[in-house]
């Protein structure tokens, strides 16, 4: 009779929703009539997402004492929680996003089981307590990302997404099991908590073993949080996928990465804080600079967003940096509206793409404000977000993270953190002047004729969304009190 | 009565949420625009009743936690010079409202919701007393310019907003560097707590955002550009209302808070000041079209009224307070008229315009009186803020009441320049004879405006004795002042 540890299946509820709902979205795909197949498909991912959502916050409500399950493998605490609602809610606002995606019929299954089994490894992957079950959860999303960005064979650039995707993901991936691997050498432990033990009680700080394997680590998070120098994927793969999944990618994959980045070096490497705060301020400052700079010369719409994502994970680095407890209420905060402004951008680019059949960039955005009210006034608010302008989370958002630096006593990085912003300014705005101030003639492609004349078909569950997403994004701005405390409780899971 | 302040922030974003929300036809949407304005004149007049002036110090003030972890509060009310501030705003953005209604502008819920949250930005500005909320505010009040500016605005009105926002943002996103900094420093954001600070690059990085924002030369690049481009009433509320949001930070924040830097940089800003006013005023005489030299008239004005700010003494600061408002009906009323006469001539162009006065005996009275008041003709209002302004800066040094003098005698003549250029000679080849004389609305608009400032010219003393209630009571505000001089 082998020991089996105990499992606690309650603290697993949302991963084991969201593998439901694979499960369920993929029998669809075989058992269901050709006709009904979308509709299933949507159903179950939506059904699997809204309930590892609600799990999450019962997860959350019920676990006022972080402690780890399954042999130290994984860890029940409000932070892998509050993590878990925000891409639970980012993977629900995809499915409605996604709903009325043109793509081929006999890949909607696969479509939904893939976008909820990568909810399911990102779920998994901030609860992640000890180098294997990171690796595991890491590698669960990333595959099942791979195939999403490939799996719309009509769409050009789609496969080669994928595979550019599959390659430098792989290589990140490589380096991190490395990493992994010198850390598990230097230390001889696996799990988090243990690995920051053995470091004291074997005096390993500075140990070179240790410290290069941190540093790989460290790499490998970064190719997965997008950040800069390890972004060189970004732009491509963002572009190439489908637009939902893009909008999905930037939203959850981020919160996943940085969420297990603060987890792990908080947890396990707290005894080296000053070596990885300099690294991961440096790495901020690179995707600011990067991000930012390249930015201003896009002109397609996702390429920009995607260059503002590797900028916003700089942002968002800047509170892990800090390695404070008001650092990690800054990330916690930033990642809600961070997530629902991502996925509410890409959900407009995916509008207007599907109205104009043509990628979407800023000469064809021209008119689009006037045309789509809804849109339009929805778009302009996630620019603004973005731009850390209020009315918007995106402000708040900001203001704690630099508030963040401030405390650790960098004030420099409060004035390139501004700098940034002042310089991403210009192309947030950008959007809404080839929104509102350029007039429809400058237009160059014409908008899809549909067969009757008329208004384009309206997207219900897209227009919620993006409904959703700009109330969101309002909203967290205004509920601030609430919002931080709950990211405090969060953050207080971790031993700052 | 606490709520009063924030009704007076609230009423207009209801408005536009209304206006914005319905799908109501171009007339309608404009005519909620016109009420909402003007019930924001009579909340505003409601405060006025019931401001205790004798009792000075803050007042109808709201206080709720947002996030307490940081010490940050929504915390708004109102000084007496607040009050003026705001009345101002809620004045101008009434006859704003009015005329673009009247003007027809396309796009009628779009443009009507962003003037009222406009308002609201504005307002909140000049009442707000947590320095994060008066962040929000600040910035707030940008993004319904860009796009009023971006959308409405003339040929050149990308290049405009460009400009406007690179400058404007520049600034105040120094000023949240500071923001952070100051308040994480002193534990707290309030600003009716007593801190103050003598932090040089602190104090550095809120002026540089108020001097854009007023602007003070040499950060005054985006001004011709936006007040050239701008709807006419768009321009008047950025002249009239916005610039002032820049002299009432100088007061409430930069002076009050950092009475040292102010002692030490004093002499700086003064000069800058002077420079700006001779420059403004040098460029207003020689500005080629109506819009030109108001634009130019505004910068040598804001830097008039920073003497008597940084004069830092009781004549200096009522007189600014008592020329902010009156500046802000004159350039308000100004642009609107130059909005009338480029309506009817299809351009400002000196060179092109002439004989107005012929046939439209009302719209030359209308302009005529404003423009003896803008130059400050003894007995208008603006002659006391000039006045006391003169006066104040005096004990810093005589040089600068004679650039001040000088610059008087210059506003007479780029003023009658413009009157003349527009309304006499013979009528310029953009004039037709059809062109009609000012129509009700437009009164209706501008009337008002010059209404309040014959009322000041009566008895400016509202204002100068009723801002910083000085030998009155000993004010929170009032000690720090005491503390700058």
């Amino acid at each position: 009779m082998i020991p089996t540890p105990h499992v606690d299946w309650f603290a697993l509820a949302p991963e084991l929703m969201l593998l439901g709902a694979m499960g369920f979205s993929l029998l669809g795909a075989v058992l269901i009539p050709r006709e009904n197949r979308r509709d299933f498909g949507a159903l179950a991912a939506g059904l699997g997402f809204a309930g590892a959502f609600v799990y999450a916050i019962v997860i959350y409500v019920h676990t006022p004492e972080a402690h780890s399950l399954i042999a130290d493998s994984v860890r029940r605490d409000r932070f892998g929680a509050l993590a878990q609602v925000i891409i639970a809610g980012a993977g629900l606002l995809t499915v409605g996003v996604s709903y009325a995606e043109r793509m081929r019929d006999e890949h909607i299954g696969e479509y939904y089981a893939l976008l909820a089994a990568a909810g399911a490894g990102m779920c998994f992957l901030v609860t992640a307590n000890n180098l294997m079950t990171l690796f595991l959860g890491l590698e669960w999303f990333s595959i099942s990302l791979y195939i999403l960005c490939a799996i719309d064979r009509e769409l050009e650039g789609s496969l080669e997404a994928g595979l550019k995707y599959l390659i430098i993901g792989s290589f990140g991936s490589a380096v991190l099991l490395f990493g992994s691997a010198l850390v598990y050498g230097a230390t001889g432990e696996l799990a988090f908590n243990r690995i920051s033990d053995a470091i004291a009680a074997q005096h390993l700080t500075g140990d070179a073993l240790l410290v290069a394997g941190l540093a790989m680590i460290i790499v490998g998070l970064g190719f997965k949080a997008s950040a800069a120098p390890f972004h060189m994927w970004t732009p491509d793969v963002y572009e190439g996928a489908p637009t939902p999944v893009t909008g999905f990618m930037a939203a959850a994959t981020k919160t996943a990465a940085l969420v297990l980045t603060l987890r792990l070096l908080r947890e396990a490497f707290s005894a080296e804080a000053h070596l990885w705060t300099i690294a991961i301020a440096a790495i901020a400052c690179t995707s600011l600079a990067w991000g930012n700079l390249a930015a201003l010369v896009q002109q397609s719409v996702k390429r920009m967003l995607a260059y503002s994502s590797i900028a916003q994970a700089g942002f968002m680095l800047i509170p892990i940096a800090s390695d404070n407890a008001i650092g990690g209420r800054a990330l916690l905060y930033y990642l809600i509206p961070y997530s629902v402004m991502s996925v509410g951008a890409f959900a407009v680019v995916t509008a207007r793409e599907r109205e104009l059949a043509a990628p979407v960039t800023l000469q064809n955005l021209a008119g689009m404000g006037w045309e789509r009210p809804l849109l339009g006034v929805a778009m302009c608010t996630f620019m603004f977000g973005f731009a850390g302008l209020p009315p918007t989370g995106g402000f708040v958002g900001k203001f704690y993270a630099f508030s963040a630096a401030y405390r650790h006593g960098w004030t420099w990085l409060v004035i390139v953190g501004v700098v940034a912003t002042a310089v991403s300014l210009y192309y947030y705005l950008a959007v809404v002047r080839a929104m509102y101030m350029r007039p429809a003639t400058e237009l160059q492609l014409t908008p899809t004729p549909v067969a009757t004349g008329g208004a384009p078909p309206r997207d219900l569950p897209l227009q919620t969304a993006v409904l959703v997403a700009a109330f969101g994004t309002v909203a967290s701005f205004i509920a601030v009190e609430p919002l931080i405390h709950v990211a405090k409780q969060a953050a207080s899971s971790l031993p700052f | 009565m606490a709520w009063l302040t924030t009704a007076l922030i609230l009423l207009p974003i209801g408005g536009a949420l209304l206006v914005w929300v319905f799908p109501w036809d171009a007339f309608t949407a404009g005519s909620i625009a016109v009420l909402v304005a003007l019930a924001e004149v009579g909340l505003w007049i409601d405060s006025l009743v019931r401001f205790n002036f004798n009792q000075g110090g803050l007042q109808l003030d709201q206080r709720t936690n947002w996030f307490s972890d940081l010490h940050v509060s929504y915390h708004v009310g109102m000084y007496g010079f607040s009050l003026w501030l705001v009345g101002l705003t809620v004045v101008v953005q009434a006859a704003a409202i009015i005329y673009a209604f009247w003007s027809g502008r396309t796009g009628a819920r779009a443009y009507f919701g962003l003037m009222l949250l406009l308002t609201a930005a504005i307002v909140g500005v000049f009442t707000a007393q947590d320095l994060l909320l008066f962040y929000v505010f600040w910035e707030a009040m940008l993004l319904p310019l860009y796009v009023l500016i971006g959308v409405w605005g003339g040929p050149g009105r990308l290049g405009a907003t460009i400009k406007f926002v690179i400058y404007t943002m520049a600034g105040s996103l120094l000023m949240l560097a500071s923001v952070i900094v100051i308040g994480l420093s002193q534990g707290t954001f309030d600003l009716t707590a007593t801190w103050q600070s003598s932090n040089n690059w602190i104090f550095l990085g809120f002026v540089a955002a108020f001097a854009v924002k007023a602007p003070l030369f040499p950060l005054h690049g985006w001004l011709p550009d936006a007040y050239r481009e701008s709807p006419p009433e768009v321009s008047a509320v950025l002249s009239g209302v916005v610039s002032k949001a820049a002299i009432y930070g100088f007061i409430r924040i930069a002076i009050t808070k950092f009475p040292e830097p102010t002692r030490d940089f004093r002499t700086v800003i003064l000069v800058l000041a002077a420079i700006g006013l001779i420059y403004g005023s040098l460029l207003a005489f020689r500005a080629p079209d109506v819009r030109g030299v108001i634009a130019y008239s505004s910068l040598a004005q804001m830097g008039l009224i920073t003497f008597g700010v940084f004069a830092v003494n009781d004549l200096g600061l009522n007189g600014a307070v008592l020329q902010m408002v009156n500046h802000g009906l004159i350039t308000a009323s100004l642009f609107l008229l130059a909005g009338g006469i480029e309506r009817r001539a299809t351009t400002g162009e000196f060179s092109r315009l002439g004989g107005f006065a012929r046939g439209r005996p009302i719209l030359a009275t209308v302009l005529m009186t404003t423009g003896i008041i803008a130059l400050a003709v003894p007995g208008s209002s603006a002659f006391a803020g000039e006045f006391e302004i003169l006066a104040g800066v005096f004990s810093r040094g005589w040089g600068y009441s004679v650039v001040g003098a000088v610059a008087i005698v210059l506003a007479a003549m780029y003023m009658l320049r413009l009157i003349s250029a527009v309304l006499h000679r013979d009528p310029g080849p953009a004039v037709s004879p059809e062109a009609l004389d000012l129509r009700p609305a437009e009164l209706g608009a501008i009337v008002p405006l010059l209404a309040c400032l014959l009322a000041l010219s009566v008895w400016p003393a509202a204002i100068t004795e009723r801002s910083f209630t000085n030998d009155r009571a000993r004010t929170d505000v009032n000690m720090q002042f005491e503390a700058a001089k």
